[in-house]
Parts: C-alpha cells; sequence; structure tokens
C-alpha cells in the first residue's frame, strides 16, 4: 500500500492533443484535508488535467486513482463521491435554478427540495430558486453551480475557475466554501489564476505549456 | 443514499419532457412537418382518390422518417453544448441508464406524438379507417426503432459543428428497411391482406435496437465526449 489510499492520485499523466503534448507526465497526490491549487499559463493544460482527473478523458498514459483503486475501473464509486464544476455553469436555462438542482443532484443522492434550497440560500443565490436559469446573470449562474457542489456532498470536489464572474462577497464565499469543505475531511483540486487566500492547507501545481 | 437506476430513469425521463414543454415550438417542428409534407403531397400530384390511395403509403412513412430525422440531432447535442451532458455523465448512473431514458423522453415526444396525428393524415391522404390499426403500430413500431438508431448517429456526432449532416447520412441506411417494411405494412392493410409478415419484421428490428442500441450510443457517447 502507498500513501495514496487516502485520497486521490495521479500517476505520470500523458495527454495528447493532436501532435500537441499537452500534459507531459503529470503526477501529484492530494490526501483528505487537503486542497490542490492548479495554475498555469492559458494553454497549459489546466482544464484538461481537470478532465483526466475527473474520468471524462482518457489519459493516452498513466493512471488516476481514487482510495488506491483506478476511478476508470470504479467509476460508479467514484463519480458517486465526485462534485465536478466546470468552467461553464452547466445549467438548463429552461428549468429553474431549483430543477436545475433537483435533476442534477438528485441522480447523485435522494434530497429534499428543502435541502436544495438551503444549499441556494449558502452561495446567496436563494432568491433566484424559482427563475428559470437563462434570466440569470453570468455571477449568480456560477453561484447555482457552486451551490449544485454543495448539495451534492461529495468528498472530492474539481472546480474550473470557481471565482470567475464572482464580485468580492461571492470570491470570499468561495473560499470559505472550500475551507469548510476541507475541514470537514473533504479534498479538491481548484484551476484558479489568482491566488488562493485561504487558511487550509493549500498544495500547488504549476503547469508549463 | 445512492440513487438506483430506475428512480435515475424516471428523473431524467421527467427532465427531459420539462425540458421539451419549455420549448413547444420545438416540439411542434416535427409535427407540423409531417402534416405539411403530408398534406403538399396530394394537392402536388392532384390524384384522384384511388390513386392517391395507392401513393399514401409512402408518403406517410417518407414524411414520417424524415420529420423524426429532424428532430434527432437535438437529442444530445443541446446538453452537449451548455454542459449538463458532462454532469449527467460524472452523475455515478451508467452511461447507458443515461441514454434509454433520453432516448425514450424523446421518442415520447417526437414519434409518439407522430403517431398520435398520423389517423388524421390518414384520413387526409384517403386511408380506409380499417387500416389505421395497423399504420398506428407500424408507426409506432418504425419511430422507436429511428430513435434508437438516432441515438447512435447523435452520440457519434455530437462533437461535430455540421453534425446533423453526417447523423442523416448515418441514420438513413440504417433506417431504409423500416421505409420498406412500414410502407409494405401499412399497403397491405389498406389492400386487406395479411399485415402479419412486415410487422413481425417492424418489431423484430425495433427488439433489435432496443437491446443493442443503447450500449452503441452509450459507447459512442465516451469517445466523443472525449
Amino acid at each position: 500500500m502507498n500513501m495514496s489510499t487516502g485520497g486521490l492520485s495521479v500517476d505520470k499523466i500523458h495527454v495528447w492533443r493532436g501532435d500537441r503534448h499537452v500534459l507531459q507526465g503529470v503526477s501529484t497526490q492530494i490526501s483528505r484535508g487537503e486542497l490542490l491549487h492548479v495554475s498555469g499559463p492559458n494553454g497549459a493544460g489546466k482544464t484538461t488535467l481537470l478532465r483526466v482527473i475527473s474520468g471524462l478523458l482518457r489519459p493516452e498514459q498513466g493512471l488516476v486513482t481514487w482510495l488506491g483503486r483506478s476511478i476508470i475501473q470504479h467509476r460508479a464509486d467514484y463519480q458517486a463521491a465526485l462534485a465536478y464544476a466546470a468552467h461553464e455553469p452547466a445549467l438548463k436555462g429552461d428549468l429553474t435554478a431549483l430543477e436545475n438542482l433537483h435533476f442534477s443532484v438528485g441522480l447523485k443522492r435522494r434530497c429534499k427540495p428543502q435541502e436544495l434550497r438551503g444549499a441556494l440560500e449558502r452561495t446567496g443565490v436563494a432568491a433566484c430558486a424559482d427563475l428559470p436559469a437563462r434570466v440569470l446573470s453570468a455571477g449568480q449562474r456560477r453561484r447555482v453551480s457552486l451551490a449544485r457542489v454543495v448539495a451534492m456532498q461529495a468528498s472530492v470536489w474539481l472546480l474550473d475557475e470557481p471565482y470567475a464572474n464572482l464580485d468580492a462577497a461571492g470570491s470570499e464565499l468561495v473560499s470559505e466554501l472550500l475551507q469548510a469543505h476541507v475541514a470537514a475531511g473533504g479534498l479538491g483540486l481548484v484551476v484558479a489564476h489568482r491566488d488562493l487566500a485561504l487558511t487550509c492547507h493549500v498544495r500547488r501545481l504549476e503547469l508549463n505549456s | 443514499m445512492t440513487v438506483g437506476a430506475w428512480e435515475a430513469f424516471w428523473l431524467i425521463v421527467e427532465r427531459e419532457m420539462r425540458l421539451s414543454f419549455r420549448r413547444p415550438e420545438q416540439l411542434l417542428q416535427p409535427l407540423v412537418f409531417f402534416l405539411i409534407v403530408t398534406t403538399l403531397f396530394p394537392l402536388g400530384l392532384s390524384l384522384q382518390l384511388s390513386q392517391l390511395r395507392d401513393v399514401a403509403p409512402g408518403v406517410l412513412w417518407v414524411a414520417a422518417l424524415l420529420s423524426s430525422l429532424l428532430s434527432l440531432d437535438s437529442l444530445f447535442k443541446s446538453d452537449a453544448d451548455d454542459g449538463t451532458l458532462e454532469q449527467l455523465v460524472l452523475s455515478g448512473q451508467g452511461l447507458t441508464i443515461i441514454v434509454v431514458a433520453k432516448t425514450v423522453a424523446h421518442w415520447l415526444v417526437t414519434g409518439l406524438a407522430l403517431v398520435l396525428v398520423s389517423p388524421i393524415v390518414g384520413t387526409a391522404l384517403g386511408i380506409p379507417t380499417s387500416a389505421f390499426a395497423t399504420m398506428l403500430l407500424s408507426l409506432a413500431l418504425g419511430t422507436l426503432t429511428l430513435s434508437w438508431l438516432g441515438a447512435i448517429g447523435a452520440g457519434l456526432t455530437i462533437g461535430l459543428r455540421r453534425g446533423n449532416v453526417l447523423l442523416s447520412l448515418i441514420v438513413l441506411p440504417l433506417a431504409t428497411p423500416l421505409l420498406i417494411f412500414g410502407a409494405a405494412a401499412t399497403e397491405r392493410a389498406i389492400s386487406g391482406t395479411s399485415t402479419a409478415g412486415a410487422l413481425y419484421f417492424l418489431a423484430a428490428l425495433c427488439v433489435l435496437t432496443c437491446t443493442l442500441a443503447p450500449f452503441a450510443a452509450a459507447a459512442a457517447l465516451r469517445i466523443t465526449l472525449e
């Protein structure tokens, strides 16, 4: 047994996009109660790394393991413990914020509407719960997608630019959520350009193009 | 508490239905197309009723296939565009369940709707009411089969910008048997001869696609999402 059994371990990931060798042997580890902050210039492969770790993209070479088991072979278990927020908020414009949460969180775990409303309240968009997502501002949509991450009660958070489109209070909120998540024994990977001003344990991974 | 596959299936069907009914114009587009084509045909040919009866099964089936094809493109595309497809894929539910739920929901709002308006079209084309039962059954089997075939095609083409052209190219050759047996069943029902052979063939195709297409479509989706 190696050190990685308690968390997420990424071992020598290689990804090619056409002729481009985007990820050249990236290895890292995230243990419980720890955050990994991935940064780097545009096009360095941050989102690609996130997609590999989420299991959406299969690397040409290398292995991602969760609790010591390959995430490809134990896909369902891993996904049940995973909350992924891509750069776009991934909301259906024709559904209300609450319905959006209901139909995506509902596939992961059984939850009551009050819980979902609670999550929307936590991210400061309780007033938008019954509005169609298409009328929300970019910042509000980001907050709804954060509410989805919160409501999933997952132990692994993979967030792509969670600070995008948010005001000062919103950024503060993201930091609070991340700290609370880590304090509760969760682990996370955050792709962000800015520095994370967090009090919890944050490791940094700098990708170069 | 994890969510079972059956529960997930109903949740996705409910989601798809709600989305469709929030966009009635998208729901009506294939139906209107179906009605227009079948109305224009007799006008353009200016036939006698007896002659119209001869071409009616063919017209009905071509219009039904083309109008179903129109709506297939949207099966996974809109979810892929706004990123919700990734959320579905990472939901912890099997991709096959997701594909089955989405395809069934798609058939309910397009295929079944088309079957339900077909008596109007049948009457306009001079198909006798005695042939309606066969017509409805054959259309139901045919559109369901086409939805399954379309799921494979849509799964393969979501990553492409002009995917709908390729989708038609992939699906149409596979759909030709449906046209042949579907039109034959309707024709035989009109002339009063046995329809069993053609209907059995349609049913066999439907069962074949129901059982195999979900896996093929799920595999196609997994590849195109990478």
